[in-house]
């Protein structure tokens, strides 16, 4: 009888649960899903990171190459998105995507990730020059979602953060004589990630509750979503609020505070798998 | 010119023109709004930031594709054309961020099955682009007659290295500020309808940002 319930009115069925302070899966208004993290499962990556957000799944895979540096910036490096959209949303995740070019989630997604990176400065591209004016690295990131359940956006960039705290990059030399690099393979090292940006994404319902973490059916049925991206010095990177209902000026703030206690539980499941990692 | 001094005089189109001598902190530049200047579309205006300058179309309540139709509210389209070269994916990005603000203010309850499209055109951009396009969509709907429960308006600042805060930023000092930040604010509540950040802030610098645009939008309403 639910069942028919929530086929015929989501809104009125979602609503009874509101007013109970919970959420049809059982979790509280300001409960995260289930996240899991998996570095290093793509052998062939030099830098990979599976995160499981619930049901939703994205995984990150980092590839190296070599470059000539920007002519403008002979001492950087590139961090690129291999011809955007470097965010796949396949027709595997959801059945509201199709097979050919990009939608715009896809397109929009790409755009709030590549902003973050150069928000945050997560790597300075200074580290990833190798011979000022002749060779640097590019690193190509791609996302793909496999899952597609809610809350892209925060799966997206916890995948990010992790392969690139995963990617080890190879020592290169300039051999003066023949002007080539030589590349020792056995000897990596990893990359200096300067900070640590995590995502925490709302959606408003009634234009006025505000719930964490919203799952595919909740994103479609609230009227506006906010995601707030910060750093560990509470310093925010992003403020991605695209349309929806207004918020006054208290409700940002109750936000802001659920994005540095969201960003605790994060950094502290990092660590973890990294320390796990090492011991290997 | 001619048809916009025309339309002035027959159907009373607005033309509206604030001068502000760019004092530094919280005065914009010379902003200005001119309505009724196309003759196809439904609705169209031109919005004037200092330099930046973006003309807006809108078509609509129209016949809408069956694929897109929404069974109980009007189904809204954005296009935002850059001024060089072809649209790519940060148009898709502000075009989705124009378009889900116009859904929270336009009611399209009162016009299911319809589409509503919105034509941005960037004639000139001198900093500031995204809340000139969403002064422009705003002032193109009321243009139209599209039912609204408020008006909205795009206040764009910047941080500079010290802190201090510039509103409507040209060009240059989006180049060398911090952090840029964009929000449309509506015009019952000034409420924040929506936030778009490029750089890296406190939450209270933040916080001094929104206060300073709440301030400033009563005057962007006066307009319309």
């Amino acid at each position: 009888m639910a069942a028919g319930f929530k086929t015929v009115e989501p809104l009125e069925y979602y609503r009874r649960f509101l007013k109970e302070n919970c959420r049809p899966d059982g979790r509280e208004l300001g409960e995260f899903r289930t996240t899991t993290v998996n570095i290093g499962s793509i052998s062939t990556a030099d830098g990979s990171a599976l995160v499981k957000l619930g049901n939703t799944t994205v995984i990150c895979g980092i590839k190296a190459e070599f470059a000539a540096p920007p002519l403008d910036a002979p001492d950087r490096g590139y961090v690129v998105f291999l011809s955007v959209p470097n965010v796949d949303l396949p027709p595997l995740c959801s059945s509201r995507f199709r097979t050919g070019p990009p939608g715009e989630e896809a397109q929009v997604t790409s755009q709030f990730i590549a902003d973050v990176l150069e928000n945050s400065q997560i790597i300075k591209k200074e580290d990833l020059c190798i011979s000022p004016g002749k060779l640097a690295w590019v690193l190509y990131c791609d996302l793909i979602c496999l899952d597609y359940d809610g809350n892209i956006l925060d799966a997206c960039t916890f995948a990010l953060l992790a392969a690139l705290k995963n990617v080890q990059l190879p020592e290169v030399t300039i051999n003066e004589e023949t002007a080539l690099a030589e590349v020792n393979l056995k000897k990596k090292s990893y990359l200096n990630v300067r900070t640590n940006p995590v995502a925490t994404s709302f959606a408003v319902f009634d234009d006025t509750l505000l719930i964490v973490d919203p799952t595919g059916e909740e994103e479609h049925l609230s009227t506006g979503t906010l995601t707030i991206v910060m750093d560990e010095e509470g310093k925010l990177c992003s403020l991605h609020k695209p349309g929806g209902s207004g918020l006054t000026g208290a409700k940002l703030q109750d936000c802001m505070s659920r994005a540095v206690s969201r960003h605790k539980e994060v950094n502290k499941l990092l660590d973890e798998v990294i320390q796990s990692m090492k011991h290997k | 010119m001619e048809i916009a001094k025309r339309a002035d005089a027959e159907l009373g189109a607005g033309t509206a023109a604030e001068p502000g001598p760019r004092s530094p902190g919280c005065s914009l530049r010379h902003f200005a709004c001119e309505q009724n200047l196309l003759s196809r579309p439904d609705g169209s205006a031109s919005f004037l930031q200092g330099d930046t300058s973006v003309l807006a179309g809108v078509y609509g309540p129209a016949e809408v594709k069956v694929s897109k139709e929404i069974f109980n509210k009007a189904t809204l389209e954005v296009i935002l054309r850059p001024k060089i070269g072809l649209p790519g994916v940060a148009e898709k990005s502000r075009e989705r961020l124009i378009r889900n603000t116009c859904e929270a203010v336009v009611l399209g309850a009162l016009h299911p099955r319809t589409s509503i499209t919105v034509v941005l055109q960037v004639v000139s951009d001198a900093g500031s682009l995204l809340a000139c396009c969403l002064n422009a969509a705003c002032m193109a709907l009321v243009d139209a007659g599209v039912p609204m429960r408020a008006l909205f308006c795009g206040v764009s600042c910047a941080l500079d290295s010290d802190g201090n805060l510039v509103l409507g930023p040209t060009t240059k000092q989006e180049k060398e500020a911090r952090a840029i930040l964009t929000f449309a604010l509506d015009s019952v509540e000034q409420k924040l309808l929506m936030s778009n950040t490029k750089g890296l802030y406190s939450d209270a610098e933040l916080q001094q940002c929104l206060a300073a645009a709440q301030d400033l939008s009563p005057g962007f309403g006066q307009l319309g």
